[in-house]
């Protein structure tokens, strides 16, 4: 199964994080699943006129291509040319090789929030004109056209994530070479639903802080990040609490909000990354599937029951009360 | 005299999209004009955002120096609220930082660099069979164990840092989680496994060896590990007279832990080392699709060119220090900050020169690592909570894997009013300058060998790979 990896107007972020995946390591993951890396630009030997043969030879038909992964976004200015990445050597804009290649696919994947939805490439104004290849931001249709379906049948494959967990990549196309993930693997926006389907809320480590809403107010307190610091955990797509990032790691571990970066236009929250933002004291952002009232009702209850050692520890930086001591106190 | 034209790229192995374009005389690289071909617009997004999205924002400007950006824009942020982490804090972040500098290293030697040496060009050479083994692309040895032993490596930013890359664990504060005991000594166990690795397949032998390795003739007669196997290479191929750089280098400093800099700040030409000054910097835009004048990076701006107009040939703009180039990198740190190899490599200042100074810069960082893991004091505070700054200038100054990366910011009004950085490949693959003289790549690439058979020469790859590009952070 022939597959050709491309790195478009993005941060080369995803292909560093999928060298990161393990047991095994990435190049025996893909060679034991029957994958033929036809060029990856990080990785492979071919350069200049050798790559530019391949792609001819892509182009043409002669070589069939089975899985296409784009990573990064593509840009279309200045002016709708694309010009502001010209694929180097060749004289033509990444926008021109994407909609030639693309039909020729069998699978067509987008590898990170900026190949699926145009991500940070497409904040602050969007300078270059940054869309993903299937949608524009939350809009359907970008680098290509909204019907746009795979040799396949398949629409475009959202792995979206910034970065994106290696395994979301390398489990992805490991099902696609074994003929196991359908269309209806995929969520609404397209993301394969065996980590779309989780929320980075669940088994998130400060869980027992959001149950009673005891919140940090400062970056390295261990509270919820929810109520002041700017977390979505509870509204954002992933399985990266449930399946840990470089060992053991995750946003949230790490004492910093999850931005929901699986999410089309989680690059312009219009607030502060790392601030949450409310009316009235109340957060604007509240767990999407859930009667505002009830959540309202639920967390000043909470508040009002929080035990001592959750309260001490939410604003500490360290845990200072063990859990067991000073039972049956509040 | 026969004289051809080249255009190379894709250029792979590198990090982001490269182009060349080389005129070749009688077989030899007579002039090259070097392109960045793609734009973001990362200094024109930051325009009228809080300050603090630089720290989400910027690490994502490249996905393999994005603790290098995270630094530095924590740094900047810090200096305009006139702040400072703890030293616990800067410790920590020091380790971070310290973790992916030295996965970059490896990560190019092994996955980026090496891999050309197993072209079937090279068959029949007598360490060609070797080369095969150890560095095919995708298959060699050396790709599986470095994959592997990068991943583990990463587990210290898993832990300390929640991820890599993209971590927003540095603040201008410190960091926001605060390591414990356990931690502590887990840090200190991937730290011995990496060791090992090193000692096992770079060095061949403990690290401690090849660090005092003081003169070129030391350095030839090292015979373990793929570092002998690259020395050989170069020998056979005169690497250690192909690629000269301008032999004038510029380090900002590295690590800014204990109130210095783990390694020196400076600028080395002619055999000393100067004070480095900021105020010294300007970015040339008259060969960059840039409109607007040369400024210095407080007051620049970033206004691209939509007609992409003659004379411009790049997105990159061209750092210049005191009007001249300066050649940024792994090697350069080395040399200002004195080792004595680095600086018998200074005038060398060739491919093996840049290689020689990764190494040398491998085994010390991670000898730093493990002190600074060692000094970690989980009874510490990590973080100080940071003020929200309205108003005002500042500056973070760091060193990449790569070389001196800056961040320069101004707020006004509670929001960001400029946002400039230069990243090390800024400078080292900048365009031409208003004088014409051209950057440290494209001088470096002149009298290089171009076959009459090759359209893609491999002295070309050489040189260019051994300056480790990162064309993503270069225009940003």
């Amino acid at each position: 199964m022939n597959l050709l990896w491309l790195q478009s107007a993005g941060c080369g972020g995803c292909t560093m994080s999928l060298l990161c995946a393990e047991d095994p390591n990435v190049f025996d993951l893909l060679k034991d699943a029957g994958i033929n890396v036809l060029w990856h630009p990080s990785v492979s030997i071919e350069t200049g006129a050798e790559v530019r043969r391949l792609l001819e030879r892509i182009e043409s038909g002669e070589i069939p291509l089975d899985l296409l992964c784009i990573e990064g976004s593509i840009v279309t200015g200045p002016k709708g040319t694309g010009r502001y990445h010209m694929l180097a050597g060749t004289g033509r804009p990444m926008l021109d090789w994407v909609r030639k290649l693309a039909p020729l696919a069998r699978d067509v994947l987008a590898v990170g929030t900026c190949a699926a939805y145009g991500g940070v490439t497409s904040a602050g104004g969007n300078p270059a004109g940054a869309v993903g290849l299937a949608y524009d931001g939350k809009l359907a249709g970008g680098a290509l056209d909204s019907g746009f379906r795979a040799k396949s049948g398949r629409p475009v494959i959202n792995i979206a994530g910034c970065p994106t967990h290696p395994d979301w990549v390398t489990e992805t196309l490991l099902l696609l070479a074994d003929d196991r993930l359908e269309t209806a693997d995929l969520d609404p926006l397209g993301r394969p639903r065996f980590y779309a389907d989780h929320l980075v809320h669940h088994a998130c480590p400060k869980n027992e802080y959001y149950e009673y809403k005891a919140s940090a107010r400062e970056l390295s307190e261990l509270g919820c990040m929810m109520e002041h610091l700017g977390c979505v955990g509870t509204q954002a797509h992933g399985d990266c609490n449930i399946r840990p990032w470089n060992g053991s790691g995750s946003c949230t571990r790490g004492g910093y909000p999850c931005i929901n970066c699986t999410a089309p236009e989680f690059e312009e929250p219009r607030h502060p990354f790392t601030e949450t933002p409310t009316i009235a004291g109340i957060p604007v952002g509240l767990p999407s599937d859930m009667p505002k009232a009830w959540f309202m009702a639920l967390a000043s209850l909470s508040k009002a029951a929080t035990p001592k050692r959750i309260e001490a520890n939410a604003h500490s930086d360290r845990i200072e009360v063990p859990p067991g001591a000073g039972k049956g106190q509040k | 005299m026969t004289e051809r034209q080249l255009l190379v790229g894709p250029f792979n192995r590198v990090e982001g999209d490269l182009e060349i374009k080389l005129d070749i005389r009688d077989g030899q690289v007579a002039a090259a004009h070097v392109n960045s071909p793609l734009f973001r617009g990362f200094e024109m997004m930051l325009q009228g955002k809080d300050p603090r999205d630089a720290l989400t924002l910027t690490p994502r400007i490249c996905g393999i120096c994005s603790v290098s950006q995270s630094a530095a824009a924590a740094l900047a942020l810090a200096d305009a609220a006139g702040t400072q982490m703890p030293e616990q804090g800067a410790l920590a972040a020091a380790i971070l930082h310290g973790v992916e500098n030295l996965a970059d290293h490896v990560t190019h030697f092994n996955l980026f660099f090496m891999p050309d040496f197993a072209r079937p060009a090279y068959a029949g050479r007598a360490w060609h069979d070797q080369a095969v083994a150890r560095f095919t692309a995708l298959d060699g040895s050396a790709a599986r164990q470095t994959a592997e032993a990068r991943s583990q490596l990463f587990h210290i930013a898993g832990l300390l840092g929640g991820k890599w890359p993209h971590t927003l664990a540095i603040q201008p504060g410190g960091v926001t989680r605060t390591p414990d005991a356990r931690m502590r000594i887990r840090i200190r166990a991937t730290l011995r496994g990496f060791r090992r690795y090193l000692e096992e397949t770079l060095f061949g032998t403990e690290l401690e060896s090849f660090l005092p390795l003081a003169t070129p003739d030391a350095l030839e007669a090292w015979d373990t590990g793929d570092a002998a196997l690259f020395l050989r290479i170069a020998r056979d191929l005169g690497l250690h007279q192909s690629g000269i750089g301008p032999r004038r280098y510029l380090s900002y400093g590295a690590y800014p832990v204990a109130g210095t800099r783990a390694m020196a700040a400076g600028v080395w030409e002619g055999g000393s080392v100067t004070p480095f000054n900021p105020a010294d910097i300007v970015e040339d835009l008259s060969h960059a699709w840039m409109l607007g004048e040369d400024a210095h990076p407080q007051s620049g701006q970033t206004v691209p060119d939509e007609d992409m107009r003659d004379p411009g040939y790049s997105w990159c703009k061209a750092p210049r220090l005191g009007g001249r180039i300066a050649e940024v990198g792994a090697l350069a740190r080395q040399i200002v900050d004195g080792h004595p190899l680095a600086r018998a490599l200074a005038d060398e200042g060739s491919v093996r020169a840049r290689i020689v100074g990764r190494l040398l810069e491998i085994a010390r960082t991670q000898v730093l690592l493990e002190q600074w893991a060692d000094a970690l004091d989980p009874s510490a505070r990590f973080m100080t909570p940071s003020e929200t700054i309205k108003t005002g200038t500042g500056v973070g100054l760091v060193e990449a894997a790569r070389g001196s990366l800056g961040h320069w910011l101004r707020v006004e009004g509670g929001r960001i009013a400029g946002y400039q950085i230069i990243a090390p490949t800024t400078w080292n693959f900048s365009p031409r300058d208003r004088d014409g003289n051209p950057g440290p790549l494209e001088a470096a690439l002149v009298g290089a060998v171009a076959g009459p058979e090759e359209d893609t020469p491999l002295s070309v790859q050489h040189i260019v790979r051994s300056f480790d590009p990162c064309m993503v952070c270069t225009v940003h």
